[in-house]
């Protein structure tokens, strides 16, 4: 847009438009407040990356079916989990027909139509879009109340009853109210991707998918003993290949992040998938993978931050989920926002509603109950000696040693146990540490 | 004092270590051995509209005393090399604006790192 649209003040300003902005931006505009939402980037979704899946079930009452309109690529209708070694790999793979057909359960998308799409029905219910214009930083009134946001645009003072940083997981604006530390590795995890060209025809094949189907592959085990996974997930026609890490053990390890990339791609269990596809594109960004326990307060006086600019992406193991989160963080931010300025109250109090609402939910009551499985799926034992442990034990259940009997399952759990130099004793207590997180 | 970007540019290299012109110790030369593109090629895939600003500001004053200089390895775009001196020359033209480099750096100040201008920087198509 080529210039700052009147009135000069708004009742919101909303910074970003991802998922979460968007979403704010809808239920603001929806509740009849003035709302501009102001993105750094040419379009929405063109600094956005992502690892797989977007699941929408939480548009379903904002956005009645959805998935008539919405951008996807394909429908995820299996879901494998890979547990790897340098030569092994252990995979288990849910494929239902149930999420292949309306109202589905995952979709893969491209960010850019994605978070483009979701803009648009943020405008079309009435909110103000302004791109290429970076949030500079906060303005406030005598009281430090945040009054609106300065922008990277002459004269770009945007003046507002309250700001909602949906500015990402780097969020210098959350960091400049005091909600955020300002560079925190212990919390990050940098994701580094590929998105490999393959003909749609050849991607159904190798993955056994009709058309329109599509596949997502979570894996441990594959980023050399540093904390983290990997993944791959099918496009309509580009497979799409990466890794996440941990941040610190990244920088410890001196490794090279698409090094990393080139290990999973030559797995003899990843590289037949991968046979003469091209890269299209290379990307990388960080993830807030901290979970509850690391997220910021999440209002300020005229303030709210929600999404990744709030940490809320759900990196539970099992479970790796963010858009979802955001899309119900800015939701719930916006209402709240919007009753607020109904009461005249945006103080830090009168915008209290908002974490009411998320604890009411999905978006704090998955983070609250999942709270410890950060940090025991990067944990030092679960990343490389249960991956060992679970591989070797497969494969000695099923590799026939006649003319020797089979030696019983619980032997070979011993004996693989000892070689790897795993204690029971930890077993069982990382066994009822698992039950206890996923309970 | 910090380099401003662009600089490998100039000598048509977007490699670091590679510039003719540059003080730096070459970055390790990393044999391409799996069935993919360079790491030129890998970063000729990713759109960036290059801004006049540099968002990376370096004070190699503060990188000579830091002994891990992580943001060397750690950056995914390779935007980062030790000189022989044991500063860091950088390029920010090709930034994925990740974030990277200042989570890792280990000295307050060393690296200054903020968005590009509006509409600058990268463009992903596929993220």
């Amino acid at each position: 847009m080529a210039h700052i649209p009147s009135p000069e003040s708004f009742d919101a300003v909303v910074v970003g438009a991802g998922p979460a902005g968007s979403a704010a931006a809808l239920a603001l505009a929806r509740a009849g407040r003035s709302v501009v939402v102001v993105e750094r980037g040419p379009f929405p979704g063109s600094k956005n990356v992502y690892g797989g899946v977007v699941y929408a079930r939480v548009l379903d009452d904002v956005i009645p079916n959805w998935w008539e309109q919405v951008p996807v690529q394909r429908w995820v209708v299996r879901r494998s989990t890979m547990v790897m070694t340098g030569s092994q790999a252990l995979t288990v793979d849910i494929r239902t027909q149930a999420w292949g057909q309306p109202p589905y359960n995952g979709m893969t998308v491209y960010r850019a139509d994605f978070d483009s799409w979701l803009a648009d029905q943020a405008v079309e219910a009435g909110a103000s879009l302004v791109t290429s214009t970076v949030a500079t930083g906060l303005l406030r009134d005598g009281t430090g109340c945040v009054t609106g946001v300065r922008t990277d645009r002459p004269g770009g003072d945007l003046t507002a009853k309250l700001v909602i940083a949906c500015d990402g997981v780097n969020s210098f604006l959350a960091k400049e109210a005091g909600l955020l530390p300002k560079a925190e590795a212990a919390h990050h995890t940098l994701g580094v991707k590929e998105v490999l060209a393959l003909p749609a025809d050849v991607i159904e094949d190798r993955f056994g998918l009709a058309p329109g189907e599509g596949l997502d592959i979570e894996m441990i085990g594959c980023t050399r003993g540093i904390p983290g996974g990997g993944f791959l997930y099918t496009n309509r026609d580009t497979v799409n290949v990466g890794v996440v890490v941990s941040v610190a053990g990244l920088a410890g390890s001196g490794i090279r992040p698409e090094d990393l990339i080139a290990d999973l791609k030559e797995h003899p269990a990843v590289a037949p998938w991968l046979r003469g596809a091209t890269v299209k594109e290379y990307s990388a960004h960080l993830i807030p993978e901290g979970g509850y326990d690391a997220m910021p307060a999440l209002a300020a006086d005229g303030f709210l931050v929600a999404g990744d600019a709030a940490g809320m992406t759900l990196a539970a193991g099992i479970w790796l989920e963010g858009v979802n989160f955001a899309i119900g963080a800015g939701l719930a931010a916006g209402e709240a926002a919007s009753a607020a300025i109904a009461r005249g109250d945006v103080s830090a109090g009168g915008l209290a509603g908002y974490r009411k609402s998320l604890e009411a939910g999905f978006v704090l009551q998955d983070h609250k109950r999942l709270r410890g499985a950060p940090h025991l799926v990067l944990s030092d034992r679960m990343q490389r000696q249960y991956t060992h442990l679970i591989c070797d034990l497969a494969e000695q259940v099923f590799t026939v040693t006649n003319p020797q009997p089979k030696p019983g399952i619980i032997k070979l759990l011993r004996r693989t146990a000892r070689r790897h130099g795993i204690r029971w004793r930890d077993l069982v207590r990382d066994g009822i540490e698992t039950a206890r997180v996923f309970r | 004092m910090g380099f401003a970007g662009g600089i490998w540019s100039e000598t048509g290299s977007r490699r670091p270590g590679c510039s003719g012109e540059s003080p730096g110790v070459p970055v390790k030369d990393r044999p391409d051995r799996w069935a993919g593109p360079s790491f030129e090629d890998r970063m000729a895939t990713v759109e960036f509209r290059v801004g006049a600003r540099a968002h990376i500001v370096v004070d190699s004053d503060v990188c000579r005393s830091c002994t891990t200089k992580a943001c060397v390895t750690a950056c995914p775009a390779n935007l980062f090399a030790p000189t022989s001196d044991g500063g860091i020359l950088f390029n920010y033209e090709q930034c994925f604006e990740c974030g990277t480099c200042y989570l890792v750096c280990n000295s307050e100040g060393a690296i200054e790192w903020s968005y590009p201008d509006g509409g600058e920087g990268v463009v992903f198509r596929h993220g």
